[in-house]
Parts: structure tokens; C-alpha cells; sequence
């Protein structure tokens, strides 16, 4: 059961901030959604290995050689709030 | 004209890569007045690579013009994946897929709109721009790739698109515009510089006109790729020399064929009876798991969604807002989100956080992933007895705006349910165009192989569409 309790804490650890109404309105809406996976509760998993991934994947490699990558100008092209060579934040701590 | 006779007319000088372009992207500023396909138009970018090929004249895409969903980065072009999110990102790099078409000579002409994300089955989840459909304004082009899948419907001059599938997002929009679409196997091709959706779901793939133009899209931007850890190793081979079918069997798993809309079930079976005459052999398959791919499928990429879109926090990249001295970063990440992300985006986080909690992720994530196993080796069972499988690509044609807006989440991802089955798997499909349905609007099947038998999905479509001329 998620109710509009649960919808904001959720969404505060996701860092959204909701309005009542989308808080009113998303609680009804993912109750649905959330209820409607129960259906797996049904299929017997024991013993079977959860697939990460579609197809078998395998560990890849590479020579430990310095490779060329973006330069810190191209980079900081993107940013508007920068200082120096930092991007710059309101006060984290 | 097809792809390989504008190739060799650009090569051999009788076309003008430059001319040919002006007057594309003139054309498709028209188109975009009415459809809204693209978010951004290159110009500039998309004439200057045509001058390069007037220049040299190589390659197997020499002038071709290509349109891109807006989730693959192309160098110096917006990428805002179909989200105000994104806004303002140019992204200084291109994409694997991008660079191998640059390096055949294709010209990409600009970035297309889509559900923000990928976050939709009908391209209206944005807070961007929403395509139309083709062939009735007032209904959705199908999604996410929308608005690839309608400027290659639209397009009246050789046109390659370039899509982007976790659930069905080829499919959905090629069938809805009634064009070829092509999900490869998961891995088959490089998800280096794709705006991700679910890193374990997400392939990129061609969206165009014919069978032999999605195989040759399919040569060229395949292959493995050191930037991407999940690309497959896998022995390149040429999709365009296509099998000969006479000897397929090809299963039709029943539950496939459960609540379709009539027009679309007539029009499927008019198409088994086609290959039936070319000598296919059909047997009915019963894939167990049917009724566990949506949830299953939604807990996986809403799971991995909410990670993914952790990173956008309007501080390296795309939109962002003035602060203070005295705010503080949690404020500011949390205001610069909650702003610029539509009400899907937000949905998906929230279920995508919820289903990760400590207490939740047994019961939700790990058990997703553990009844995918079972899902993918339903439909190994059935490769061991059949080469394809055959249905309906979804279940009704183009749905209008305003029944879209009734539908509540759940609903609208509901309508997944033929594509979202193969994609959890990794396994390839393509829609086909077979006809249309009383309102004049294009239907399409689905062939699905198993992992990287994209030869055989793409000789039974190349089978039925030359039937089809004929």
C-alpha cells in the first residue's frame, strides 16, 4: 500500500518536491500501478539466478594506457555556475 | 528513389549533397509546423557535413539525411532526450552509432521529438513537443521514438531514422506510422553517448522504409565498442543478404493474439497466410510468462530510470537556476528537478526509489529480475522449436489525444504488452507494415528472433514485402 504519506517521503529521498495535488493524485495513481506488480508474488523464484542482464555479459579490459579524453574547457562550456576550475554549488555542509 | 541509387548518384556527382540537403531541411521545417517531429533542426551542422561529402563523395551513406531521437548525443547539437530537464545541453561528443553514420557520409538533418526519457508508449509524456501521427493529426505517433518513426513515414526523399527501444519504443511508433523499426538484441549496438533509460533494457536501432534500408542502417552502426562495457563481441555478418525462408517455422504464441482490435487481427492473419504460400510453416506456442512481462518489465525500468535520472542535478549540465549564498544544495537539486521533470518522470522516480527501498527490494526489484530468467527461457524454449515468432505489434492502431488523456498510468502501460515481453528478454524484433485498418491508419507485426538472429527477422520481413509488391 503506498498512501500520500509514503508518496512524500519517496519523492523526498528522490529529491522532488510535489504540490498536495500531485501528492493527492500520484498516491491514487502508483497504489494502482504498485498493486498491480503483486501479481509476481505468485511465481515460484526459488533456486532461480535474478538476470541482471538480458544476455551474458562479460568483464571488459583494457590496457592500462592514458587515453585522450573531454578537455576541462569543453566541459566547463556546460556549466554556468563555475569558478576557476570547480563547479560551483550552493553550501553543501 | 532507395538509399543505394541516391548513394551512387551522389558518388558518381549527378547529385549535389549540399542542394539535396537545403532542400530537405526546407522541407522538413514545413513538416515540423504540422507534426512537431523534430525538436531541433541542424541546419547548419547538417550542411556543413553535406559540403564534406561533396568533397570527398564516399561512403555507404554519402548525403543520406538522417533524424535522430533526441536521447542519442550528436556533437554540437541540443540533446534534451525529450525532457526541460535537458535543455540547453549541447552535447560535445558524439554517439558510437552517430560517428559510424558520419564515417559512411549520412548527414544527420536534426534530433526528434519523444516521450521525455523514453518514459511513454505515445510521445505525449514531455514537457517538449508532442508528434502527430502521419495520417491523423489529432492522434499520437505512437512512442517513445515518435518523432523519428513519423519523419520517416512523412519523408518523400531517402531518410534514415535512428530510434531507441527499452519496452517497445521502435516498435510502438513504427507501427503506428506504419514504417520498419528494428529492435536489435540488447548489446548489438553501442549505447555509448545514449541519455539512458534502463542501462539493462535500452538498444538503439534503425527506423525506416524498407527492409534492405534498416539491414544496411543495421551493417553499419552494429559491432562491438570498448566505450560501451555491455557491447556484445559478437561475428559481424551482412544483414542484407538475406535467407531464403521457404524452410522457417514460425510460432504464434496464443496469448499474443488475446484482445486484439479486429481490424488488426484480420490484417495478421492476412499476413499468415502470405508467408504460408512462400512456404513457412506455422505452429501455435504458449509462452507461459505473458502475463508477468509488464510488471515485471516496469519494475526493472522504473528501478533503473530513478538511478539513472539521480545524476541530472542542474549542476554540470542542461537547465539549472540561480541561487545564493545562503541556499543550500539539497534545495537547489530538489527545485531544479521537481521544476523541469514532467509528471511521468516523476512517477517513474518514485516507484523506481520505492521498489529500491531497504525493506521493498527483495520484494519488488530482486524478484523482477529473477521472473525475467523465467521469462527469457520461455522464449528459449520456444527457439529451440521454431525460428521466429509472429503477432500483432500492438494490440489497436493510433489511439486519438483525448483518449489518451483518460488513461490513467496503469492503462497506458497496458498497451505494452506485445513489445515489452521481447525487449525484457534482449531478443530481436521487427515491426513490419501490413495495410491499414478502416480509418485509413497502418498496422504492423512483429517478427521476433532469438538473440542475435537479426538475419532471420529481417528475411522473413524482406520475404513478406517483396510478396506484398508483387
Amino acid at each position: 500500500m503506498i498512501d500520500e504519506a509514503k508518496v512524500k517521503h519517496v519523492a523526498e529521498l528522490a529529491r522532488l518536491r510535489l504540490s498536495s495535488e500531485e501528492v493527492t493524485k500520484f498516491a491514487r495513481q502508483l497504489n494502482d500501478v504498485i498493486e498491480s506488480f503483486k501479481i509476481l508474488d505468485e511465481v515460484n523464484v526459488e533456486g532461480v539466478e535474478p538476470s541482471f542482464h538480458p544476455i551474458k555479459t562479460e568483464n571488459v579490459l583494457r590496457e592500462d594506457n592514458v587515453e585522450k579524453c573531454l578537455d576541462k574547457k569543453t566541459v566547463f562550456k556546460l556549466a554556468c555556475h563555475k569558478e576557476d576550475d570547480y563547479f560551483k554549488t550552493p553550501k553543501i555542509v | 528513389m532507395d538509399i543505394e541509387e541516391y548513394v551512387n548518384k551522389i558518388k558518381s556527382k549527378k547529385l549535389n549533397a549540399v542542394n539535396t540537403i537545403k532542400k530537405v531541411i526546407s522541407k522538413v521545417k514545413e513538416l515540423n509546423k504540422e507534426y512537431n517531429c523534430f525538436i531541433t533542426i541542424c541546419e547548419d551542422e547538417a550542411l556543413e557535413q553535406a559540403r564534406l561529402v561533396d568533397k570527398n563523395r564516399k561512403g555507404r551513406l554519402a548525403g543520406v539525411p538522417v533524424s535522430v531521437k533526441d536521447a542519442i548525443c550528436v556533437k554540437n547539437v541540443q540533446a534534451t532526450a525529450g525532457s526541460k530537464m535537458l535543455e540547453g545541453y549541447v552535447p560535445p561528443f558524439d554517439a558510437t552509432v552517430i560517428q559510424r553514420l558520419k564515417d559512411e557520409g549520412a548527414i544527420i538533418i536534426g534530433k526528434t521529438s519523444q516521450d521525455a526519457f523514453g518514459f511513454g508508449s505515445f510521445s505525449v509524456n514531455t514537457n517538449m513537443s508532442v508528434p502527430k501521427n502521419p495520417f491523423d493529426k489529432n492522434r499520437s505517433a505512437g512512442g517513445s521514438s515518435g518523432g523519428t518513426a513519423c519523419v520517416t513515414q512523412l519523408a518523400d526523399f531517402p531518410h534514415i531514422g535512428i530510434g531507441e527501444s527499452t519496452g517497445g519504443s521502435i516498435s510502438a511508433p513504427s507501427s503506428f506510422c506504419g514504417v520498419y523499426g528494428l529492435t536489435p538484441t540488447y548489446g548489438l549496438n553501442s549505447r555509448y553517448g545514449l541519455i539512458d533509460y534502463g542501462n539493462s533494457l535500452d538498444k538503439i536501432g534503425p527506423i525506416c522504409k524498407s527492409t534492405h534500408d534498416t539491414a544496411l542502417v543495421l551493417n553499419i552502426i552494429s559491432g562491438n565498442d570498448p566505450r560501451d562495457q555491455t557491447s556484445l563481441n559478437s561475428k559481424k555478418i551482412d544483414y542484407t543478404k538475406f535467407e531464403d525462408i521457404k524452410n522457417y517455422t514460425i510460432g504464434l504464441p496464443k496469448q499474443y493474439f488475446q484482445n486484439i482490435s479486429p481490424s488488426v487481427k484480420k490484417s495478421v492473419e492476412e499476413v499468415i497466410s502470405v508467408l504460408k504460400k512462400l512456404g513457412i510453416r506455422f505452429v501455435e506456442v504458449d509462452l507461459k510468462t505473458t502475463k508477468y512481462h509488464i510488471p515485471a518489465y516496469y519494475l526493472i525500468a522504473m528501478c533503473e530510470a530513478s538511478t539513472n535520472l539521480a545524476k541530472l542535478d542542474g549542476v554540470r549540465y542542461g537547465s539549472r537556476t540561480s541561487f545564493t549564498d545562503s541556499d543550500n544544495y539539497n534545495d537547489y537539486y530538489t527545485s531544479v528537478r521537481s521544476k523541469n521533470f514532467c509528471a511521468e518522470t516523476k512517477r517513474r522516480i518514485i516507484i523506481g526509489t520505492f521498489a529500491r527501498m531497504s525493506g521493498y527490494r527483495s520484494q519488488y526489484y530482486l524478484k523482477a529480475m529473477k521472473v525475467r530468467t523465467l521469462i527469457i527461457n520461455d522464449y528459449k524454449k520456444a527457439f529451440e522449436k521454431v525460428d521466429c515468432l509472429l503477432s500483432p505489434t500492438m494490440m489497436f492502431t493510433a489511439p486519438r489525444f483525448d483518449e489518451i488523456e483518460k488513461l490513467d498510468p496503469l492503462q497506458e502501460y497496458q498497451s505494452d504488452l506485445l513489445t515489452c515481453g521481447p525487449n525484457l528478454a534482449g531478443i530481436p524484433m521487427i515491426n513490419v507494415p501490413c495495410g491499414k485498418d478502416e480509418n485509413g491508419l497502418p498496422i504492423g507485426f512483429h517478427i521476433i528472433a532469438d538473440h542475435l538472429n537479426e538475419l532471420k527477422i529481417l528475411s522473413v520481413a524482406n520475404a513478406y514485402e517483396e510478396a506484398m509488391k508483387k
